[in-house]
């Protein structure tokens, strides 16, 4: 057993380390050291600076124009870009419908849409849960029905479409069979969103930002080449996307990121003759969460090398994302107990509160979204039930 | 970066369990507890043919040369039948003492008859007053001539009840918890001034209070340099929790596996309790805390033979304050979802329950090692830093 990176591993880490702190332009640089919100033009021109460095897409094989890099190095290059602070490139399309459609897609599907996404040209989102439709996603209603043309006519809403405002693709679920058992009829459709009928309205978050959007879709007429997969194929499809990458989603760098701002702040903030991280109180469960974000970092190191050597991802690779998720809350709700007074302020406070603190509670109050997206951890443990433990079924 | 077994390891790993499951199955534990002795030396001398006592020696004395992580797998098999000879406290505390600290020829006279499971030691460092302070020793050892003369007295002396030789920490020099000044100290329990109160731990295996009145020890009985003990004495500690760590994950597993197979079994409603979602939910928790505290642990065993202390020290109490914490967990909801039968004597999740605890209570507690660990440099910013 060996708990350390190779000296080549160890010198990509720096590598990646010096080309990202290089390579931010200076005014998002400014923003990523207060963790500030990026807005999507900002992610954009992230995308394309990482793109031109070949590093878009981490876990993309070259054969698409990835960097073809091995899991150790793709973990290392996520967890720095996690680090670095500089903006999350939108995940949908270089996390989700890309390497569905390396898998499922046809070659013109593969020509039309993975080179837009990787050089981020063309932003997506994701059309899965509908206002009925959440956790019991099997039971979706929108419906495509084929209008003997050639197309597909799409009618129906789809919620929680994150940035849906700015995307240019959505892909969807779809019912394209009502009459069959609910999993059995859903299709998986790539919908252009400047088609007409398409309108994303969006939500303000708890956070402030409008992350979320309902998007309605009113007699929206799909070619029936942007389907993907078989007719009524696309839950295996959906389904598929929960194997993809489960080293990349334990968010170890963005926990270590959050702590570390824990830390800064209780040091700047003042405690008696000492400052607040020699508050008993406070420093033990500093010092406890760390202990639990190391351990969480051990086994996404576990679940690294063993899709390192090829295994089938191991009993130890279906807890990160709940692991995970809990982590990154509790590290914005420490930041919140160590602000204080700070932390009642609001929006529009600049020069109330240290920079360092200025995002906090906004993150506060969108991470709560980490344990319901992608699945609530709720739907997480059920499926670790069933496939884990095999506990019995009602 | 490779946790992949070695076909050795998994070879040891393999037959510690087969050993642990034929030759010591819960129902042993569950006989010896009102044994005096707890344990049996022909038990003792097998696990010494399997080559396991040698596991963490040197070649020299007859050992096998491993290193922790081997160990670890035996530990992890040990905990999973709750196997009550005195492994951790001969092999893995006294017999490392003597490894890191003795002579050529204390190892060849100490070691060499541990290996072949001739005899069994324990290590005499807690004091009733010292919390889990290593440093706090007021056992002393003052000079007499060229030996020493020793006083004082140790509490919850693991295997202290058996030992055939007991490594003894004392004082001598300087105050009650001065770094400086502890030595350690080679005692042979029949010595006169020797006075071994045998008691039985929660977890039904033995140890002793030791009391020492002016025993006389020679110069060849001081392990490792005077005054300079402290370092050794925590390397021997650290070893001790990683140890803990990899029985605690054998206790924990088999706590998780009685479960599930009790919730695959138990129907209430007209149903196995285990297709109840609020069950299922707790068996998944716990599924995640054991995998958390097997991850810590392969950390843990990992760095105990690491001489770079701050990555040793905090890889270890990562390790410790996860086992407390998931230890607790798991076995607390194996007993609960068990249900009255799990809070009978007759039912074996309550030993394995006792036995967490034991192994949360040994080599610093959950607060101790969030203490230790907030005060390395690696939490402050400096080199090993996660956050």
């Amino acid at each position: 057993m060996d708990l350390s990176f190779t000296a080549e591993q160890i010198a990509f880490r720096e590598e990646v380390r010096a080309i990202i702190l290089a390579s931010l332009p200076e005014h998002l640089r400014r923003k990523a050291e207060i963790d500030a919100h990026f807005e999507p033009d900002e992610v954009k021109e992230w995308h394309r600076i990482l793109y031109a460095k070949g590093w878009a897409a981490p876990h993309w094989p070259a054969a698409y124009g990835g960097p073809g890099l091995d899991v150790t190095r793709r973990f290392i290059l996520t967890e720095e870009l996690e680090l670095s602070g500089a903006p999350t490139l939108s995940p949908f399309g270089l996390m989700m419908v890309g390497p569905l459609l390396m898998q499922y897609g046809t070659d013109a599907q593969k020509k039309r849409f993975l080179p837009k996404i990787l050089d981020g040209s063309e932003v997506w989102c994701q059309g899965y849960s509908e206002p009925n439709a959440g956790s019991d996603l099997a039971s979706l209603q929108c419906r495509a029905q084929d209008d003997g043309k050639g197309n597909f006519v799409v009618n129906g809403q789809k919620t929680w479409t994150t940035y849906a405002q700015y995307a240019d693709w959505m892909f969807c679920l779809v019912r394209t069979d009502p009459a069959a058992k609910k999993q059995a009829g859903i299709s998986f459709l790539l919908i252009d969103m400047k088609t007409p009928g398409v309108l994303a309205k969006p939500m303000l978050t708890t956070g402030g930002t409008p992350a979320f959007c309902e998007t309605f879709l009113e007699d929206v007429v799909v070619p029936r080449d942007n389907l993907v997969g078989p007719l009524h194929g696309g839950w295996t499809i959906a389904k598929s996307l929960l194997g993809h990458e489960r080293t990349l989603i334990g968010a170890v760098g963005t926990s270590r990121r959050a702590l570390r701002r824990v830390k800064q702040i209780a040091k700047a903030t003042p405690f008696g003759d000492a400052t607040l991280l020699e508050h008993p109180g406070i420093r033990s469960k500093i010092a406890r969460l760390e202990i639990k974000l190391r351990a969480h970092q051990m086994t996404n190191y576990r679940a690294v090398a063993s899709a390192q050597l090829g295994h089938a991802p191991g009993p130890e690779s279906s807890i990160l994302k709940i692991r995970g998720s809990e982590i990154l809350q509790q590290c914005f709700e420490l930041a919140m107990e160590v602000m204080g007074h700070d932390s009642l302020a609001w929006e529009n406070t600049l020069g109330v509160i240290p920079p360092a603190e200025q995002n906090i509670a906004s993150a506060f109050n969108y991470t709560r979204a980490t344990t319901i997206y992608g699945g609530s951890n709720e739907i997480q443990k059920n499926i670790i039930a069933k496939l884990v433990l095999r506990l019995p079924s009602t | 970066m490779d946790f992949e077994l070695t076909q050795d390891q998994k070879m040891i790993s393999e037959s510690a369990a087969a050993f642990a499951r034929r030759e010591s199955p819960v129902t042993r534990l569950r006989a010896l507890r009102a044994d005096p002795l707890g344990y049996t030396k022909a038990t003792w001398k097998k696990m010494g043919e399997l080559g396991w006592l040698g596991i963490l020696l040197p070649a020299a004395v007859g050992g096998f040369g491993g290193s922790f992580v081997d160990a670890g797998l035996i530990l992890e098999a040990l905990g999973s039948t709750l196997v009550p000879e005195p492994f951790l406290a001969s092999v893995v505390l006294a017999g490392s003492a003597i490894r890191l600290a003795g002579s050529d020829a204390q190892r060849e006279r100490y070691l060499g008859p541990l290996v072949t499971g001739d005899t069994t030691l324990a290590f005499a460092y807690a004091e009733s007053a010292g919390r889990y302070d290593p440093a706090h020793v007021t056992v002393r050892a003052s000079k007499d001539g060229r030996g020493y003369r020793l006083s004082g007295k140790k509490s919850f002396v693991l295997n202290g009840h058996a030992a055939d030789v007991i490594v003894v920490s004392a004082r001598t020099s300087g105050g009650d918890a001065e770094s400086r000044g502890v030595s350690l100290f080679l005692v042979d329990p029949k010595e006169r001034g020797v006075r071994v109160q045998p008691i039985q731990t929660m977890d039904g295996h033995h140890a002793a209070m030791v009391a020492f009145e002016d025993v006389a020890l020679g110069p060849e009985h001081r392990l490792g340099d005077e005054d300079g003990a402290l370092a050794t004495v925590e390397r021997v500690l650290d070893y001790g929790s990683a140890a803990a760590c990899a029985e605690g994950v054998g206790v924990l597993k088999r706590s998780l596996d009685m479960t599930i197979e009790y919730l695959g079994t138990r129907e209430q409603f007209g149903v196995k309790i285990g297709s109840f979602q609020a069950l299922q939910h707790r068996a998944v928790d716990m599924f995640v805390e054991l995998e958390t505290a097997r991850s810590t642990s392969i950390l843990a065993s990992i760095r105990a033979d690491d001489d770079d202390d701050i990555e040793r020290k905090a890889a270890i109490s990562t390790a410790k304050v996860q086992l407390a914490v998931s230890g607790r967990f798991v076995t607390q909801q194996a007993i609960q979802l068990h249900g009255g039968i799990g809070v009978t004597d007759e039912h074996d999740i309550g030993l394995y329950f006792k036995r967490m605890h034991v192994l949360n209570a040994l080599f610093g507690d959950e607060e101790f090692h969030v203490a230790r660990y907030a005060s390395l440099p690696s939490f402050h910013g400096g080199r090993g830093a996660v956050a």
